[in-house]
């Protein structure tokens, strides 16, 4: 599975072949550096790990600094590992959204907008009371039963409760790219992506 | 620069329709597809808002239709109108007419300018 690491630029709609107006989001993607080449004789697997986003040289730890250097390449934020990748590279290459085509389907992957401490009814959609009336004062949203009485006389593990929501990774699965500009690094995509904008993303094939 | 206005101004091509606004009448010529055929449905109605900017911008337009209101929204910028033909121009005070959909009668007319 090849991919890359981007950032989200934000949404908007374009028009179809057939004329249709279909909702789709902007990716800036890489171009990301091959920061190491990781193989079977000496790290027990291979793969590629690829860094994106450039970072200012004083934020950076001594030892990550030699580890860019070793692939001539400036320091980046976000590292990721691809364990199988469909072309050969080299330390210090750099990858770019050329390799995704239109017509493709991608994963994209990201940390969903963090919504703090919510109740049931957003958290896990639960409907609610229902009416307003008959008694309900207080309690339009209250999640109702935890459960039985006297047995078992407990509340199940699991049992869906008001909490903290998102920020957590979630993948969204076969989205279709619509387009690639490969001079200004962008990917349009199908539909919605986890995360804000301006968050890190990581797109696989 | 603004990286999501570069994918719409590459992505979309715009349309040259004719200058229009709230409160005019217009009939908008929009393709139809059936299997492999395609034809050219005519609405005509009184333009109600224009909503939106840049190439998402789109426009709702409203007609009685056997007693009944109907209203459509249309983008702007979408390849499947042929044309829109403006043909009368209204006298309106507000950008959003949609007080026009409570009224009834005498009331639910719109002033023409004369031409």
């Amino acid at each position: 599975m090849s991919g890359i690491i981007g950032k989200k630029v934000g949404m908007t709609s374009i028009f179809s072949a057939e004329g249709k107006n279909v909702p789709c989001t902007v990716l800036e993607a890489g171009p990301c550096v091959i920061t190491q080449v990781k193989t079977v004789e000496k790290d027990g697997y291979a793969a590629y790990q690829l860094a994106f986003g450039d970072k200012k040289e004083k934020n950076t730890t001594q030892s990550m600094l030699g580890h860019f250097k070793k692939a001539g390449s400036s320091p980046k934020r976000k590292l990721k590992e691809f364990e199988t990748f469909e072309a050969e590279y080299n330390l210090g290459d750099t990858v770019t959204v050329e390799i995704f085509s239109e017509g493709d389907f991608v994963d994209v992957q990201g940390v969903t907008k963090g919504k703090g401490f919510q109740g049931v009814v957003k958290r896990h959609g639960f409907s609610g009371v229902g009416g307003q009336t008959h008694g309900q004062h207080n309690r339009l949203r209250a999640p109702g039963s935890l459960g039985a009485s006297s047995f078992p006389s407990r509340v199940f593990k699991g049992m869906r409760m008001a909490g903290r929501t998102g920020g957590v990774n979630r993948k969204a699965q076969n989205l279709e790219v619509l387009k690639v500009f490969p001079e200004q690094n962008l990917l349009v995509v199908k539909g919605s992506v986890p995360g804000p904008k301006g968050s890190f993303v990581i797109v696989e094939k | 620069m603004n990286l999501v206005k570069f994918v719409e101004e590459s992505a979309v091509e715009r349309r040259d329709h004719p200058k229009f606004k709230a409160g005019d009448t217009v009939s908008v010529h929009y393709k139809i597809k059936e299997g492999n055929k395609e034809r050219i449905q005519v609405f005509q109605g009184i333009v109600i808002q224009r909503r939106g900017a840049g190439v998402t911008e789109t426009f709702t337009v409203r007609k009685i239709s056997n007693g009944i209101g109907v209203e459509r929204i249309f983008p702007v910028h979408s390849p499947s109108i042929d044309h829109v033909d403006r043909n009368t121009i209204g006298v309106v005070r507000r950008a959003r007419i949609f007080y026009l959909r409570a009224a009834k009668g005498k009331a639910a007319r719109v002033k023409t300018k004369r031409k």
